[in-house]
């Protein structure tokens, strides 16, 4: 399964570029990902929730890395769900904001396990990746993960709805939401 | 703390709900000094903007006193203890729709984006107390209020201006003045508003100021038009007159310049057969607005000239006179108020004498009866324009 998403954040590539580069960031940003620890120069190991409450880990490396231009990725090793991504970026015609495309390709297994992760990638799996993105760019260019009364959860929001009532948060509720 | 919330179609109530606090660093609390009822909360009562839950608080006209700022706040941009008055769009302030001042289209500011972007195709910016299509934010018709990015959005009052002077730079005034701003008004022109509600009176002081010949007022509520007509402009009733007819005879046959639609989605028709035909089609949402005042406004323009949509649509119309706009060249000019770029220039015009906007109040009530505030305003009771709401 391929995945295609684009956005445009206005920051130059250098800074876009460098909050993707630590790969560490990206737990923040994207909703599947648990946990990403930088092993070395070129190393990372990756936690990402699964179906049932599971998760799958694997190994990555980086495969091309050119600064402020683009970098590729692949799992290796063992894994349940090999999976490569490359993230490239360019110039916007603004001259200061720069175009983000992100590839990320899952083997997705045959059997039980392959069918229950395309499920839960859901009937619009660009989706996610589309909803990623533009956390990315709320974290680029607000400095946060924007929250509402009614859609509190940043990341962990799964599009449901009804939503909360848009009216202030609890104090349990509260805790609740910022601990995520 | 006590909240007037959407509690389904047709149906308000004061309820306690829990007091806000801070949830991201660029968050300030604001305790709610006024408040007012926007015409465009009706259509959130009324059922025309989807995606309402019941116990959303409402309100997206307020001000107040600062009372928290979140740690990303520098002191001298906010601090607790500032007077402010609220823009209704929040505005994140960093992305390319912010920095080309389209602040109600900022594309960080509503979570809800997603959703939005399947409607209309883009997102639109995050609003107080206006659906969870803008966002799921709690509104001000409440004691106190989360304001998202209080470093971009809020204007520090720092005058003794009543809050009743500058409460509506939050929304109507900026709206009016952008609706007559839009029409790039000449000094030979005459300026048609269809709606003499609260954004309605707003556009035509501010077409007048921006130099407009005459203004004329349509809309069907007697003591409407006598506002208007006391604040020098020219009145049309049109459930005693053609609106067309009548327009034709005061601009000798040309048309008006510019017109302003200050009505948007629940616009009613002097005509009863077209109106029941857009009722009807809105009712079973075949279509979700009914468009009356933007087609005469159209048809009704000047050939070359210019229509100015300030009042609020939301899904779909059909019946429109594309035949007359493109034949025409008919220029045709829309948006949610971008309310931040206005509040400066607006504050200055209202403290030297230019605009004032308090002569549309008619009621001052205490929070607690804001579904009687509603009730009248909806029903255009007790000679019902505008309504502010002390917490």
């Amino acid at each position: 399964m391929e995945l295609l998403a684009s956005t445009t954040i206005r920051a130059d590539a250098a800074r876009v570029y460098g909050f993707w580069r630590d790969f560490t960031n990206l737990a923040r940003v994207m909703a599947h990902l648990e946990k990403v620890t930088v092993s070395g120069e070129r190393t990372s190991h990756w936690t990402a929730s699964a179906p049932f409450g599971q998760s799958v880990e694997w190994d990555a490396e980086i495969t091309e890395d050119v600064p402020n231009e683009r970098i590729a990725w692949s799992s290796v090793g063992k894994t349940h769900v090999p999976n490569q991504g490359k993230v490239w970026f360019g110039a916007a015609p603004d001259g200061e904001s720069t175009e983000v495309h992100v590839l990320i390709a899952y083997d997705l297994p045959a059997g039980a396990i392959g069918k229950a992760a395309a499920k839960y990638f859901g009937e619009e799996p660009n989706q996610q990746l589309d909803d990623d993105l533009r956390r990315f760019k709320q974290v680029m260019e607000t400095g946060d993960i924007v929250r509402s009364d009614g859609a509190p959860y940043g990341k962990r929001a799964r599009e449901e709805f009804p939503q909360r009532p848009a009216q202030p948060l609890s104090a349990e509720e509260r805790e609740e939401v910022l601990a995520s | 703390m006590r909240a007037v919330c959407w509690t389904g179609r047709n149906s308000v109530e004061l309820r306690d709900v829990p007091e806000p606090s801070i949830l991201s660093g660029r968050d300030a609390i604001v305790r709610v000094t006024s408040t007012a009822i926007c015409g465009s909360d009706l259509h959130l009562v009324d059922g025309y903007v989807p995606s309402m839950e019941n116990g959303d608080v409402l309100g997206h006209e307020f001000m107040g006193e600062v009372v928290e700022v979140g740690p990303d706040i520098a002191p001298d941009t906010l601090k607790a203890g500032d007077r402010v008055v609220v823009p209704f769009p929040i505005a994140c302030g960093g992305c390319a729709s912010c920095a080309a001042g389209l602040f109600s289209c900022c594309e960080n500011s509503n979570p809800n984006a997603a959703i939005a972007e399947k409607l209309y195709g883009h997102p639109i910016a995050g609003i107080f107390g206006y659906s969870h299509l803008a966002g799921g934010y709690a509104g001000g018709q409440a004691e106190y209020v989360r304001v998202p990015f209080a470093d971009v959005g809020p204007l520090k009052i720092e005058s003794d201006l009543t809050d009743e002077q500058v409460l509506f730079l939050t929304d109507i005034l900026p709206t009016g003045y952008m609706g007559a701003e839009m029409c790039d008004i000449q000094s030979k022109d005459v300026v048609a508003v269809w709606g003499a509600g609260p954004v309605g009176q707003l556009a035509m002081d501010s077409a007048r100021m921006l130099g407009a010949h005459e203004v004329i007022a349509i809309d069907r509520e007697p003591y409407r038009l006598e506002m208007a007509a006391a604040a020098g402009h020219t009145t049309i009733n049109f459930d005693e007159v053609d609106v067309r007819d009548r327009l034709m005879d005061l601009t000798a046959g040309r048309g008006p310049d510019k017109c302003i639609d200050a009505v948007g989605l629940e616009a009613t028709h002097g005509a009863t057969h077209l109106n029941a035909y857009d009722r009807a089609k809105q009712a079973v949402r075949l279509e979700t607005d009914r468009p009356h005042a933007l087609r005469q406004a159209i048809v009704a323009c000047r050939s070359g000239g210019t229509v100015s949509v300030v009042g609020v649509y939301g899904g779909f119309i059909d019946k429109f006179p594309v035949g007359s706009w493109m034949n025409r060249s008919i220029t045709l000019r829309t948006g949610q108020a971008h309310v931040h770029r206005y509040l400066e220039p607006l504050l200055r015009r209202i403290e030297a004498g230019d605009l004032d906007p308090t002569r549309i109040i008619t009621h001052r009530l205490p929070l607690e009866e804001a579904v009687h505030g509603y009730e009248i305003f909806k029903e255009k009771q007790d000679g019902c324009e505008k309504v502010i709401l002390k917490p």
